[in-house]
């Protein structure tokens, strides 16, 4: 059996649905919240990648890089909130993100 | 040469993308002169808001711009509610005695990235967009280091907007697989006769991750906490801005990448636009706190907006330009009201804070009643003839599904009534505690130009507003 377009898109929708119930069902640590949203970016990169070799195509290559750039950027940022939320709160747990009420 | 014409297409954009690097070392070795920085970065938005004004029309970087007049439209309103924000934030946090240099110029690179989505005619140009503005907003959020409120507010705004990234990419990812191309000008080519169910799956997917963008619900979730944590001055650039340049964005995308699919996407819309304006006008009735209040009332004004795109056709395009120009001056009125209260130093941030204001504070309470009134869509202030445009656009497109929708977005807003009347009583007819602290100037200026410009500025403004969204809208490219 050879690998084709669909495995490698089925492995980036099941990536992508860690990535999505990461966020949402992670009831521990704002760290693996981040982890969650880099498992999507690469699930996005996979398919990327996949299409532009079916389809010939480099633009898909081209955009996996911004996404790996930009994931880069996102994940500084990201920890840089989290540094100044530990300083105020001394802890970073899920639980504890909830002075305001939804 | 080909590039230089391309060049010049994104003057705007190399003006903020040069001044906000140039005013960052400048910032690294002065960080005292925070006052000049501010001015100058005041000065790079009012001069790229002249060169999107003037500037060419075309497409260039190999499709991946587009500059016309939908996009000049957004920038020069973009851009001046960015230069706006630059003074009542920085006044705010000086009189917090925090000394950041850095604010104007994450307003810069906001704005940077907000012309980039009115202009992006390609998903690599919409991705980069909308992560230039998202980045420096979430560090904006979050700006009010000390305050444990504000990491909060940062650090969830942080992680759903990057899960609207996600999704949006996800989308844009499936999009160019089935479509062939990540270029709004091919995708309508693949889509002319209908989309495919791959092709369909992610724009879904890419209308969820721009929905997060501009606060729709069922996408809503992180606006209340966000509105309530961030510093208000912050919460007044991005509770405007920000979702004008998303909302253009999304109207260029449907209508230039999808227009072969519109029967699709516009039950989405509807769809988007009923449960927001619902979310919106209900939720916010058990709201105590102000900032949570008006976060409620720009979910329900979204849901307007997205009502105006979901007629589809260059009429609702144009409401939509208009209504968003409308109300991003009145929230950004009313937020400016916000961050210039303020009771023996404590912020006055709930309802009942504001009890007796207009005994002491005639001109600013007089400021707030307009702007709700506004938000509340009575004639003759600005937010009635906002949602005048887009139920004109709805009933006119005749097609009974946007109709109902229009009429139910009329109860809507009948509901929401309640919450707006109930702080202008709070504020004319209950008795006051007094001892409100002296009223800064900035936000005073901004609060009552702001007013003026709801009532009566507004119906001249018109004058001008209505011809240059007409154009606007009709660069879209849709019937009208």
């Amino acid at each position: 059996m050879s690998i084709g377009l669909t495995h490698y898109l089925a492995v980036a929708a099941i990536l992508f649905t860690i990535g999505v119930f990461g966020i949402f069902v992670n009831r521990k640590n704002i760290i693996v919240i981040l982890m969650s949203i880099e498992l999507i970016l690469l699930a996005v990169n996979i398919n990327l990648v996949a299409f532009s070799v079916y389809l010939h195509n480099v633009t898909g290559q081209i955009f996996a890089m911004f996404v790996l750039t930009v994931a880069a950027a996102e994940a500084a940022v990201g920890l840089a909130i989290l540094v100044t939320f530990f300083r105020n709160r001394g802890d970073i747990a899920v639980d504890d993100v909830s002075v305001m009420k939804g | 040469m080909i590039l230089s014409n391309d060049l010049a297409l994104a003057v705007p954009e190399l003006i903020l993308a040069i001044s906000a690097l140039g005013l960052l070392v400048v910032g690294a070795f002065a960080p005292r002169q925070t006052g000049a920085l501010a001015l100058a970065a005041m000065g790079a938005l009012a001069l790229a808001a002249w060169a999107a004004a003037v500037g060419p029309i075309g497409r260039g970087f190999s499709g991946g711009m587009i500059s016309d007049q939908a996009s000049a439209f957004a920038k020069v309103a973009i851009y001046i509610a960015s230069a706006v924000a630059i003074p009542l934030g920085q006044k705010w946090f000086e009189r917090k005695a925090i000394r950041n240099f850095e604010f104007p110029i994450l307003i810069l690179l906001a704005a940077l990235g907000m012309g980039m989505m009115a202009s992006a005619g390609d998903l690599i140009s919409l991705y980069i967009g909308v992560e230039l503005h998202s980045l420096a907003l979430y560090v904006l959020a979050a700006m009010h280091r000390e305050d444990a409120k504000a990491s909060e507010a940062g650090l969830k705004y942080f992680v759903l907007g990057a899960l609207s990234s996600g999704l949006l990419l996800y989308g844009s990812s499936l999009i160019y697989g089935f479509a062939g191309s990540t270029k709004f000008d091919d995708i309508a080519v693949a889509v002319q006769a209908g989309a495919g169910t791959g092709v369909l799956f992610g724009l879904v997917f890419l209308i969820c991750g721009l929905a997060f963008k501009v606060s729709a619900a069922p996408f809503h979730m992180w606006t209340p906490d966000v509105y309530e944590g961030a510093p208000t001055p912050v919460v007044a650039f991005f509770a405007g801005a920000p979702k004008l340049a998303a909302m253009v964005l999304l109207a260029r995308v449907l209508s230039e990448g999808f227009a072969g699919a519109a029967d699709q996407w516009r039950q989405v819309l509807v769809l988007i636009a009923l449960l927001s304006i619902f979310v919106g006008a209900f939720v916010g009735l058990a709201q105590t706190n102000l900032k949570r209040l008006w976060a409620y009332s720009s979910i329900a004004n979204i849901g307007y907006a997205v009502l105006g795109l979901a007629a589809g056709n260059a009429e609702g395009m144009q409401a939509m330009l208009v209504f968003m120009v409308l109300y991003m001056v009145d929230v950004t009125g009313f937020f400016a009201c916000l961050t210039a209260l303020s009771r023996e130093g404590r912020p006055m941030e709930t309802i009942d804070d504001m009890a007796g204001l207009f005994k002491e504070r005639p001109a600013i309470a007089l400021a707030m009643s307009v702007f709700s009134l506004s938000a509340l869509g009575l004639p003759p202030f600005s937010g009635f003839w906002a949602k005048f445009y887009v139920f004109k656009a709805a009933i006119n497109v005749g097609d009974p599904m946007i109709q109902i929708a229009a009429v139910l977005g009329l109860v809507g807003s009948v509901v929401a009534a309640f919450y707006y009347l109930r702080l202008i009583k709070v504020m004319w007819f209950d008795p006051a505690p007094s001892g409100t602290d002296a009223i800064p100037g900035e936000a005073k200026a901004v609060a009552i130009g702001a007013a003026l410009f709801s009532f009566p500025v507004v119906l001249g403004a018109l004058v001008f507003l209505d011809p240059l969204a007409k154009a606007a809208a009709a660069a879209f490219g849709l019937a009208s």
